[in-house]
C-alpha cells in the first residue's frame, strides 16, 4: 500500500519535472531569422544606455536614428533592420552584447561600442568572426601598433585632436609652461601624451601631469597642486569636465584652460556656466560649422529628439554615412565580409557633419579638427554659451606631422610616456 | 530518496542536452555564462549561506586566477601552467584575504572583505606594467583538452556544465559532512561550538579556502569564456551582483545559487535586448523576493509548493476515499 503510493507520487512528479524540461527546451529554442536574398542589411549599434557612460550612449543612438530617419531607412540601396544593444558600460557586457548581435541578430556591421575598454573586450572576437565595426571608442593602439583589420574609426584616436591642440596651445595661444589634468585611465593617459608631444615640439613645456581618479567628488587636492604654469589642459570626459571646471574657478584659478574632443563637447553647453567662458577645445565635431551637411544633422536631431548632438551623436552620424557609402560601392552586398570591409574603408566623404573624411592604410580617419573657444556672443537654439571656432586644421591624421614610421617606433602614449622633461 | 534522484538525473539530463535543444549558439553562450557565474556563486554560499560570513570582496579572488592565467598565457606559457598558476593564485590570495578578515565577524566582516577587494580592483587597475590597467589582457586561444576544441560555443558549454557538476557535487558533499555541520554549528552558535572544543577560526579559514578554491575555478571560466580580463570584472559591483544572486536565489541551499545566476545573467543578457530599463526590472525582481520570498526562490518556491499540495490533499480524505491516504505524509 504504501510503496504503491510512493510510486504513484513519484511517477506524478517525475511527469512534471519532464513537462517542465520539454517546456523549457522549447521556449529555448527561438525561432532562427531566415536570410533570404532581398533580406534588409542588419544594422547593430552597441551602445551603453544605462550607468555613467550613458549621456553620450544615448546621443550614439540619437545619431544613428536620425541619419536613418533622414535616409527613409535605407542604406546603400537597402532596406535597414536596426538592432540596439546595451553593453552596460562594461567589457563582459559589450562581449555578450556582440554575441548576440553576430550570433542571433546576424547583423552585417557593428557600429560602436562607446569606450576603449569596451573595444579591447571585443577586439579579438570581432576580427575572429570579420565583423566590420565601426567603434568610437579611441584607443590609439588599435589603429596603430596593433591594428584590427575590421576596424574602421571614423571618429579619432585618443591623441588626434590632442596634436593640434598642443600645436595651437603653443604656437597661438603662446602658452609656455603647462600643467596637465585628467582622470587616470588609458584615455586620459593618451590624450595628454599627445597633448605633450605636440605642445613640447613646438617649444611648450608641460611641467605637472595630475591623475585625479574617474570617480572623485572633489578635485580640490589637485586643483591645489596646479600652480607655477601658464596654462592648464584638461581632458575629462562625460560629465567631470562640469565638475571640473566649476571648482577651478572657484579656487580662483585664472590660468587659460584648453581641453580636447570630450572635454569641451557641445552637449555640455547647456550645463556649463560662465566659469567655462574662454575654454578652448579641440574637436573633430563642432556645432558651430555652418557647412549645409551640419545644418541638415543638426535640424533634424533637434527636430526628433529635441537634443543639443555633440562629439558622441555627429560621430554616430558620419558612422552611419560610411557605411551609407560603402554599402553602395559593394553594390548593395554586405554577404563577402572581407569586400565589404575593403569597400568601407576605401569609402572618402566630402560632406559630412564634421566637414570631409577619408581613411588612412591603418583605418583611422583623416579629417578636418576644430579649435573652438566657448563665448558668449552667437550662440545659437537657446544656447546661452557657444563653441565658436578658431581655427581649423585640415587633413589631420593620427600621426600628427610625424611620418608614420617615426611616430609607431615610440611606444603608445601611457602615464610615463612621454616623460616630463626638465623646463 | 528515489524522487530526488530521478529530479537530479532529469535535470543532469535537460543540461546535457542544452547545445542540442538549442539550435543558436548566442543562447548556448548564455547558458555557459550561467553555469560559469553558479560556480562562483556557489563558492560565495559556501561562506554567506553555510558560514554566516557576508563577502563583499570575492570577484576579487576569482579577478586574481583570471589575471593570473592570462598573464601566465599573454607571458607565452602553456594552459596547463596558466590554469595550475591561476588556481595557486587565487588560494594564496584566498589566505591572505581569510587571514585578514576572519579576525572580524558580522558588519565589520563585511568592510573588511570590501576594502580587500577594492584593493586587488586598484592593484588592478593602477599595476599597469602587469595588467595593463583599464585596457586590460586579450586571451588569444582556448585550452583543448584531450584534443577536444573549446573554441566553438558547444564545446565550451560542455566543459563549463563537467566543472560546474563537480562544483556543484563538492558542495554537496561538503555541506553534508562533519566539517559542514561544524560550519553551519559555527554560523548559529560560535561561541557555544568554542565551549565544545571546535576551533571556530580554523573551520572558517577552511570553509573560506574551499569558496576562494571555487572563486578562483569560476574566474578561470570567465577569463577562458570573454577571452579577456579587465578591471571591472573586480569592481564591487561585481561582488554584489555574485551575493545578489545568492540571496536572491537563496542562501544556504545547494540549488540557490544556480538559480540565481540564472536569473542575474538571463535578466542583464537576455531580457536587456527587449526591456530598455532592464536594471529596473532586476531591482523590482529582488523587492518582489524579499517580500514575497525572503528566504530566497528556492526554498521559496519550496514552501510554497508544500503548502499548496498539502492545501490540495487535504480535502480529498473529507470526501472520499479517505482510507487510501496514508496517514504519515512521507516527507519528500
Amino acid at each position: 500500500m504504501f510503496r504503491r503510493v510512493t510510486f504513484r507520487k513519484l511517477s506524478r512528479r517525475t511527469v512534471l519535472a519532464g513537462t517542465a524540461a520539454g517546456a523549457a527546451a522549447a521556449l529555448a529554442r527561438f525561432p532562427a531569422p531566415a536570410i533570404a536574398q532581398a533580406a534588409p542589411f542588419k544594422l547593430g549599434l552597441l551602445t551603453v544606455k544605462t550607468g555613467p557612460l550613458a549621456q553620450g550612449g544615448i546621443q550614439m543612438e540619437q545619431g544613428v536614428l536620425t541619419y536613418l530617419k533622414e535616409k527613409n531607412y535605407t542604406l546603400g540601396g537597402r532596406k535597414v533592420d536596426f538592432v540596439s544593444a546595451d553593453t552596460g558600460g562594461n567589457p563582459a557586457g559589450a562581449k555578450t552584447k556582440a554575441q548576440e548581435l553576430v550570433e542571433r541578430d546576424k547583423v552585417d556591421v557593428i557600429l560602436g561600442p562607446l569606450a576603449a575598454f569596451e573595444l579591447y573586450a571585443i577586439n579579438e572576437y570581432v576580427q575572429q568572426q570579420k565583423m566590420p565595426t565601426l567603434s568610437l571608442a579611441a584607443a590609439d593602439n588599435l589603429t596603430q601598433r596593433t591594428p584590427n583589420p575590421f576596424l574602421l574609426r571614423a571618429s579619432a584616436t585618443s591623441s588626434q585632436a590632442m596634436h593640434p591642440m598642443g600645436h595651437y596651445a603653443a604656437t597661438e595661444l603662446k602658452l609656455k609652461r603647462v600643467v596637465c589634468i585628467v582622470e587616470d585611465f588609458a584615455f586620459g593617459y593618451e590624450q595628454m601624451g599627445g597633448f605633450q608631444a605636440a605642445f613640447q615640439k613646438d617649444g611648450g613645456c608641460v611641467t605637472k601631469k595630475l591623475w585625479p581618479p574617474i570617480v572623485t567628488p572633489d578635485y580640490t587636492p589637485y586643483i591645489a597642486q596646479i600652480s607655477d604654469c601658464d596654462g592648464v589642459c584638461q581632458g575629462f570626459a562625460g560629465s567631470n569636465p562640469l565638475r571640473f571646471m566649476k571648482q577651478y574657478a572657484s579656487a580662483g584659478l585664472k590660468y587659460p584652460v584648453v581641453t580636447g574632443e570630450t572635454g569641451g563637447d557641445d552637449a555640455l553647453l547647456k550645463s556649463f556656466g560662465d566659469e567655462a567662458l574662454g575654454l578652448v577645445s579641440c574637436c573633430p565635431y563642432t556645432l558651430d560649422n555652418p557647412i549645409e551637411a551640419n545644418q541638415r544633422f543638426v535640424n533634424d536631431i533637434m527636430k526628433n529628439y529635441n537634443v543639443i548632438p555633440g562629439f558622441y551623436a555627429a560621430g554616430l552620424y558620419v558612422n552611419c554615412q560610411v557605411v551609407d557609402a560603402g554599402l553602395k560601392a559593394a553594390g548593395g552586398d554586405a554577404s563577402d565580409k572581407t569586400k565589404f570591409m575593403a569597400a568601407l574603408k576605401s569609402v572618402s566623404l566630402a560632406d559630412t557633419p564634421r566637414g570631409p573624411i577619408k581613411f588612412d592604410h591603418l583605418n583611422n580617419v583623416i579629417g578636418t579638427f576644430y579649435v573652438r573657444r566657448i563665448v558668449k556672443e552667437g550662440a545659437k537654439y537657446g544656447l546661452k554659451l557657444w563653441n565658436k571656432t578658431i581655427k581649423t586644421y585640415d587633413n589631420v591624421s593620427q600621426f600628427w606631422v610625424w611620418p608614420e614610421q617615426e611616430y609607431l617606433a615610440h611606444p603608445v602614449y601611457s602615464r610615463d610616456y612621454p616623460p616630463l622633461g626638465k623646463c | 530518496m528515489t524522487v530526488r534522484h530521478a529530479l537530479l538525473a532529469a535535470a543532469i539530463l535537460a543540461l546535457i542536452a542544452v547545445p542540442y535543444a538549442i539550435t543558436e549558439q548566442y543562447y548556448v553562450n548564455i547558458a555557459s555564462q550561467i553555469l560559469l557565474y553558479a560556480v562562483f556563486a556557489l563558492g560565495l554560499n559556501i561562506l554567506v549561506g553555510y558560514g554566516g560570513l557576508v563577502s563583499l570582496g570575492h570577484a576579487g579572488l576569482s579577478g586574481v586566477a583570471s589575471y593570473a592565467a592570462a598573464y601566465l598565457l599573454a607571458a607565452g606559457h602553456g594552459h596547463v601552467v596558466a590554469i595550475a598558476g591561476a588556481l595557486a593564485a587565487g588560494l594564496v590570495t584566498t589566505a591572505g584575504f581569510a587571514a585578514l578578515s576572519l579576525r572580524a565577524s558580522g558588519i565589520s566582516f563585511i568592510m573588511i572583505t570590501l576594502a580587500l577587494g577594492e584593493i586587488i580592483w586598484g592593484l588592478a587597475y593602477r599595476w599597469i606594467s602587469i595588467t595593463n590597467g583599464d585596457n586590460g589582457i586579450s586571451v588569444a586561444t582556448r585550452p583543448a583538452p584531450f584534443g577536444l576544441s573549446l573554441a566553438s560555443a558547444d564545446g565550451f558549454y560542455d566543459a563549463t556544465l563537467i566543472v560546474f557538476l563537480i562544483a556543484v557535487a563538492a558542495c554537496a558533499i561538503f555541506v553534508h559532512s562533519p566539517f559542514g555541520a561544524a560550519l553551519a554549528g559555527t554560523r548559529d552558535q560560535p561561541r557555544r561550538m568554542n565551549a565544545l572544543g571546535f576551533h571556530v577560526w580554523l573551520i572558517r579559514f577552511w570553509a573560506f579556502m574551499f569558496s576562494g578554491l571555487l572563486s578562483a575555478v569560476a574566474g578561470i571560466l570567465f577569463v577562458y569564456y570573454n577571452e579577456f580580463i579587465s578591471p571591472q570584472a573586480l569592481a564591487l559591483t561585481a561582488s554584489a551582483e555574485g551575493l545578489l544572486m545568492v540571496i536572491s536565489g537563496g542562501a544556504g541551499t545547494l540549488l540557490g545559487p544556480v538559480v540565481g545566476a540564472a536569473l542575474v545573467v538571463i535578466v542583464k543578457n537576455v531580457v536587456s535586448a527587449y526591456i530598455a530599463r532592464w536594471n529596473f526590472l532586476l531591482g523590482a525582481i529582488f523587492v518582489l523576493i524579499v517580500v514575497f520570498m525572503p528566504e530566497g526562490l528556492v526554498p521559496g518556491t519550496v514552501r510554497l509548493f508544500r503548502v499548496a499540495w498539502r492545501s490540495a490533499r487535504r480535502p480529498k480524505p473529507a470526501t472520499a476515499a479517505a482510507a487510501a491516504t496514508p496517514a504519515g505524509e512521507p516527507k519528500p
